[in-house]
């Protein structure tokens, strides 16, 4: 099977982000997905630390400190951006104005709850950040990871064992393997990548799946 | 004559005392105001509590003042960075402690110490454990957590311009927490690089309205630099 790298994974998001959305990207993969949205697309991107109408990564050396990311990566503005402070910023996440936001994750669970902020370990210095605010306030949440663990084990559980960012949030996942939405019945996927056949895909997963009509 | 400036960092902050709790502006480096930061590390304050995003980058600024182990408590939403190891080191020999706060309810929080409101609920953190042993409640169809408001005895915070009043504008992204620790703390102190005369800000267009803002320190052009 041909597994998607981490460009053709962001592509394949962008593609799904229609003309007009307000979209806010996490921190780490999703930030790629700002890279390859369609040429022609009308596509506001909010970061929490107050802005909206985030444009590309700034040439060498052209680079502010005011102006800066989620991430602290420094950015550029694109015409008709707006600046406001923190309060304004999560309430627009909180008040569902935000169309969309695309989360990495640690798992996501048959059922949409979604765990990505700490491991839970007893060493682990925990950090939140923005993300529980996301998850429960973006009107749809997109998970972006990679499918596996680096052992080996699939990130779609029955149960998350990690501790949760979110109850019951995740509306879509993305991963180097499969488009898989998450609804009351269960996970549905949506597309297979290539060479890839449905009972090897439910086997890596190792939770049930449905096959809708459309997927190869 | 009302006038908010204040001859030095050292005279602006000289009557915070040990224990206070204290929030201070930026979103990693953007909008932190270092010089009111160094300015609080020579002014000795000790036990403090510390309201900010983040735990430190690097070895500036809050990082320093980590260091030198002046904060007894850090209320925070993102304390573990690449760059946060005064924090971590200290995080681990149980000498600081953390709570940690959802971001956006960090910043509600803040929003609200400064607007008079006593609680509110709000859905972020919903059944994960940042909302261990908090009161819950259904409203129409969602679950909500009570969350109550942060107040503070000193804000310190970085803004573009200022004119006598305290009117404030900012610069870029450096804005984010600024306005709403403005409002939240008794005493809000303000590094500011440039002082314009009354009048001088479109009042359409001001971002702090001077009623939130106690104590104003034009930077000296060199400073500004480091700042």
């Amino acid at each position: 099977m041909k597994k998607l790298d981490r460009n053709q994974m962001a592509a394949r998001v962008a593609r799904d982000i229609p003309e007009g959305s307000y979209v806010n990207l996490g921190i780490g993969l999703p930030t790629l997905v700002a890279d390859h949205l369609p040429k022609g697309r009308e596509i506001i991107i909010h970061s929490e630390n107050g802005i909206l109408g985030v444009g590309p990564r700034p040439a060498a050396g052209e680079e502010d400190e005011d102006l800066i990311n989620a991430g602290k990566e420094p950015i550029t503005l694109l015409a008709g951006a707006a600046f406001f402070h923190h309060a304004d910023s999560f309430g627009m996440i909180r008040g569902r104005h935000l169309d969309y936001c695309i989360l990495g994750a640690f798992q996501v669970a048959v059922n949409g709850d979604l765990a990505n902020w700490h491991t839970g370990g007893a060493d682990a210095i925990p950090a939140v950040g923005g993300a529980m605010d996301l998850a429960v306030g973006a009107k749809k949440v997109l998970v972006m990871m990679e499918h596996l663990t680096k052992k080996g084990e699939s990130k779609i559980v029955g149960r998350c064992s990690y501790p949760l960012t979110g109850a019951r949030c995740v509306d879509r996942i993305y991963t180097d393997l499969a488009v898989i939405d998450v609804k009351p019945d269960g996970l549905h996927v949506v597309e297979m990548v290539e060479g890839l056949d449905f009972p090897e895909l439910e086997r890596l997963t190792g939770v049930p799946l449905k096959r809708l009509a459309t997927a190869a | 004559m009302i006038d908010k400036f204040v001859a030095s960092v050292e005279a602006a902050l000289a009557d915070i005392p040990d224990g206070a709790t204290v929030m201070i502006g930026g979103f990693g480096n953007a909008g932190m105001p270092a010089a009111l930061i160094d300015g609080l590390i020579a002014q000795g304050a000790r036990d403090l509590t510390i309201v900010n995003n983040n735990a430190g980058n690097a070895d500036a600024g809050l990082a320093a003042l980590i260091k030198a182990k002046r904060v007894r408590k850090i209320l925070c939403s993102f304390p573990r960075q690449a760059d946060s190891w005064h924090f971590d080191a200290l995080y681990r020999a149980g000498q600081i402690e953390l709570e940690l706060v959802p971001q956006g309810t960090l910043a509600e929080r803040i929003r609200a110490g400064g607007a008079g409101i006593g609680a509110f609920f709000t859905p972020t953190a919903y059944g994960t454990l940042l909302a261990q042993d908090k009161e819950t409640r259904r409203i129409g169809d969602r679950d909500y957590v009570l969350e109550y408001p942060i107040h503070a005895d000193y804000a310190l915070i970085k803004a573009e311009r200022a004119d006598r009043w305290g009117n404030l504008v900012y610069r870029k992204s450096a804005r984010n927490f600024a306005p709403i620790m403005a409002a939240a703390a008794k005493c809000t102190v303000v590094q500011v690089r440039e002082k314009v005369e009354l009048g001088a800000l479109d009042p359409e267009l001001i971002v702090t309205p001077g009623i939130f803002v106690k104590r104003i320190v034009r930077l000296a052009p060199a400073l500004q630099k480091a700042a």
